[in-house]
């Protein structure tokens, strides 16, 4: 390297220091960093919030919470995982991420990027700062039904406004991701080169785009429906509250997609790693996450199957639903004809990247079964769909973003994590979590609604081993934040390959990489 | 207690053991699905195993090959990774064999569907309000009438007491239909919006307010079936079940010629004028069922969420906007209309309870000839 490119990197290596260093940071790795960071302090939050759920649900009877109480806590507790924890983690390991595997300096919008990041505290102080308002917080569910919302106490306005500014930081974000992608591949990089957790994400990006502009208007239409006198969704108005239920779901679908179709890329990145064998089938992965993604436009009302639609309604939201199967199963057996007769090593994130396919696996199932709307008619809105969404959610999603954690880990901070008490939380979690959910499935086919704060007496023994499953989730996960910060300040020094079996851009950068991570474009041949 | 809980624990693993074999013994654990004591219940059964069966046998391959591969085809045994991969008549019979099968999943649910849907030919209708939190019942040919609330006390609720057999799946009065005979359910809500399900009767739907929705069941053996709200409709959501019972054309004849007395016997006590101490009693009782839930026994309201009515302006201000307000309830916030969920003589006792009890000494007495001309 010449010394005039040197004196040029110098130039940029200069950026305040200490807490302004954050708060002004335009650079990648930065946001990413706070992004991760805050998505495990609200994974912690929503935690806690669960805590008091299943501590609730212990046994029957009323003995923590009162019921409105344990309704602000099951709607806040998903608001945050979702919209706090999930998927600020998948935009923290995009930042990092994307242009490292690109071969791209930094995000094409460094300004927009810091910007999307700090709306984010603020718009969850909000949040959270109705739980202290009088009224309490929301307790109307995360899908704010009218007219169960509208009598929401002062918190109402503060809830509306936050759901505003999270979803204009996931717009801001998914803009950057396609300007990133889209501009500033290395030469060489075609489209069909790009690691598949570019191409996930490029796809979510575009649903991000397309949906949270529907949720921003369904809950603008709630605001003046109780503000200013108009009648959306009011049926003594001439309104319709089902209305709300449609815009909310062709919102609120794709966001399920958005939530788990990165976790799809990252465990395509780990699992050839590990087998030592290229990915079974990459173009057909592409193509099945643009069709799954296609379809998520398509099947929303598969989440009101008990509202009162009509025969031909029912039966093309059933059939479209089912046809998700496909794609789905086209991943799976990708995944799994990866590992076959390859040479596998099982390191934490592999480790991670099979609960996942196992798990996410069974959750698939479910979500099969909760697709024929005849017997959709008995599962709906019990603990089976509870069950459901967790599996998908927490050993889907979550589990993605650990493993892709422990995977990167080394590269973001230059040290090895200890494999030893990583190996030891996986399994910790990994039995847990299904002593946590697994039952769930029995308790829903056993008639138990979902949102309920206490339950008849022959739903109680699995309810408690539920909850036992749920604290020994919720501690195991203190060993992760351990693990992380132990990471950050010190161990093993980790090589550039980190792994023997990993291939792409990011791996041939050092550990840690530099701050702009390509400031000279690598050729891709 | 600590038996009983292991016992419960016990149950519950044997269950888990049971659920790969023998499904049959499964479901006197509470794991599966009921079969229900409906045609409809019964379909939705099937339907449940087929499925059940099929994502069964994929997850028996996918994860047994998974499995075999991870004992076999790890580093540690030395083997070479073959690097074999992209195979387009692979991908192709992995879509269409799924494809496949879902068709063959699809044929029978949508049949099922479409017996689901059909209401046509009721012997029976039934409309059904729901009202945060209790439901109305309307038998829409004989004039029967009644609302139906949750009977498990307080004291059980907060562990004060021992929950009995059927906590919180108890009501005041039960739904009582004949069986063998296809009845039509008539759904709406008054406030917001709630979900009716029995799951021995096969079918749950919407109660929303503004729309009537419909759906029927034809129950094949006499008993009783317990359900409950499943939407959520606020805080006493846990708390509004449904209970049906199902009686022999002879028996459900008598119940409905019992409930048509007791209707003209209230019709005539909303005649007479009633004194203090009557209405002060009834009132009570009708204001912990209908009022308490929000606005607490000792009508201090929660702050923020339900007003108080102890010293509050309704309370204690004009008798006719007091009424007035109970009859018709304030749009756009929790306070429901009661005009038709109480009769006359039960909202003249309720008003004239919240007027002087918690030291609100308005001495206002109210007759069930005043609620009746306010209506």
């Amino acid at each position: 390297m010449s010394t005039a490119t040197t004196t040029h990197d110098a130039h940029h290596e200069e950026h305040p220091s200490g807490l302004m260093r954050w708060v002004t940071t335009t650079n990648h790795k930065d946001i990413g960093t706070l992004y991760l960071l805050f998505s495990l302090l609200m994974f912690m939050v929503g935690g806690a919030m669960a805590m008091v759920i299943r501590a609730e649900l212990f046994e029957p009877g009323l003995q923590f919470v009162e019921p409105q109480f344990f309704n602000s806590m099951t709607t806040m507790h998903a608001l945050i995982m979702i919209f706090g924890a999930v998927m600020p983690a998948f935009v923290g390991l995009a930042n990092w991420l994307i242009p490292m595997m690109i071969g791209a300096p930094d995000m094409a919008l460094p300004r927009m990027n810091n910007w999307s990041f700090w709306i984010l505290p603020f718009a969850f102080a909000i949040l959270l700062s109705t739980l202290f308002m009088e009224g309490g917080a929301p307790a109307g569910g995360w899908t704010m039904y009218p007219p169960l919302v509208m009598q929401t106490g002062n918190a109402f306005p503060f809830l509306i406004f936050s759901v505003h500014l999270m979803g204009i930081s996931s717009i801001m974000g998914a803009i950057n991701v396609i300007v990133t992608i889209v501009n500033m591949r290395a030469p060489g990089m075609t489209m069909m080169k790009m690691p598949l957790f570019v191409w996930t994400w490029l796809i979510t990006a575009y649903l991000l785009i397309a949906t949270m502009p529907v949720l921003a208007g369904a809950v603008t239409m709630l605001l003046t429906d109780r503000f200013f006198d108009t009648s959306f969704f009011n049926a003594a108005g001439g309104g319709d509250p089902v209305m709300f239920q449609h815009i909310f779901w062709f919102f609120g679908h794709p966001e399920v997609y958005i939530l788990i179709l990165p976790a799809f890329g990252i465990v395509s990145q780990i699992i050839p790693t590990f087998a030592r064998k290229p990915l079974f089938g990459y173009s057909s992965m592409v193509y099945a996450t643009a069709s799954i993604a296609f379809l998520s436009f398509i099947v929303w009302a598969h989440h009101m199957f008990t509202v009162g639609m009509p025969l031909t309604g029912e039966l093309f939201f059933m059939y479209a639903t089912m046809l998700i199967a496909v794609p789905t199963g086209v991943k799976v057996f990708n995944w799994v004809s990866t590992m076959w007769r390859g040479a596998m090593t099982f390191e934490t994130p592999m480790l991670f990247a099979i609960g996942f396919v196992i798990m996410f696996t069974i959750g698939g199932f479910s979500g099969l079964m909760l697709a024929m709307a005849p017997v959709d008619f008995q599962y709906h809105d019990t603990y089976f769909v509870v069950a459901h969404f967790h599996y998908v959610l927490v050993t889907g999603a979550v589990f993605a973003i650990m493993g892709a954690c422990y995977y990167w880990i080394p590269k973001w901070t230059g040290h090895m994590y200890n494999e030893k008490l990583g190996k030891l939380h996986f399994w910790l979690s990994t039995i847990s979590v299904n002593i946590l959910f697994f039952p769930q499935h029995f308790l829903g086919l056993a008639g138990m609604p979902r949102r309920i704060p206490d339950y008849s007496v022959q739903f109680a023994g699995f309810n408690e081993i539920s909850s036992i499953g749920g604290f020994a989730f919720g501690l195991t996960q203190l060993l992760f934040v351990y693990i992380v910060f132990q990471t950050i300040k010190g161990g093993e020094k980790a090589t550039d390959q980190v792994w023997e079996g990993a291939h792409g851009l990011e791996w041939t950068l050092p550990s840690p990489p530099p701050y702009h991570s390509f400031s000279t474009a690598p050729e891709v041949k | 207690m600590l038996v009983t809980k292991t016992k419960r624990a016990l149950t519950a693993a044997a269950g888990i053991a049971a659920l790969g074999g023998a499904t049959s013994a499964a479901a006197d654990y509470g794991l599966n699905l009921t079969t229900g004591v409906t045609p409809i219940s019964r379909e939705a059964y099937d339907l449940h195993m087929l499925i059940l069966q099929v994502c069964i046998g994929i997850g028996f391959v996918v994860f047994g090959a998974m499995f075999i591969s991870i004992v076999k085809h790890r580093k540690s045994r030395g083997v070479q990774p073959s690097q074999f991969h992209e195979s387009t008549t692979v991908e192709i019979l992995w879509t269409i064999i799924p494809f496949l099968i879902l068709v063959g999943m699809a044929i029978p649910a949508t049949k099922a569907l479409v017996a689901m849907e059909d209401t046509s030919n009721a012997d029976l209708s039934i409309k059904v309000t729901a009202y945060q939190w209790r439901w109305g019942y309307d038998y829409v040919d004989n004039g029967v009438s009644f609302i139906s609330s949750l009977s498990t006390p307080k004291d059980q609720i907060y562990n004060k007491a021992k929950k009995d057999e059927h906590y919180l799946l108890e009501v005041d009065k039960p739904l009582v239909v004949p069986v063998n005979k296809k009845v039509r359910l008539l759904i709406t809500a008054n406030d917001v919006i709630h979900a009716w399900w029995v799951p021995a009767l096969g079918m749950k739907k919407d109660a929303i307010p503004g729309f009537i929705n419909e759906m029927w069941f034809k129950v094949e053996k006499a008993g009783t079936y317990r359900g409950q709200c499943a939407e959520l409709c606020g805080k006493d959501h846990g708390f509004m079940p449904i209970v049906v019972v199902a009686k022999d054309e002879a028996d459900y004849e008598k119940w409905v010629a019992e409930q048509k007395g007791a209707a003209s016997a209230d019709k005539q006590a909303a005649q007479r004028t009633w004194s203090r101490d009557d209405l002060m009693a009834r009132g009570e009782k009708v204001y912990n069922s209908s009022c308490a839930a929000c606005h607490q026994a000792n009508g201090a309201g929660v702050p923020g969420a339900f007003p108080a009515l102890k010293g509050s302006k309704v309370a204690t201000g004009p008798v006719g906007e007091h009424i007035s307000m109970v009859l018709h309830g304030k749009p756009g916030t929790a306070m429901a209309a009661f005009a038709n969920q109480l009769s006359d003589v039960e909202l003249a006792a309720v008003v004239t309870y919240e007027r002087n009890a918690w030291g609100n000494d308005t001495g206002d007495m109210v007759q069930p000839s005043d609620v009746k001309a306010a209506r």
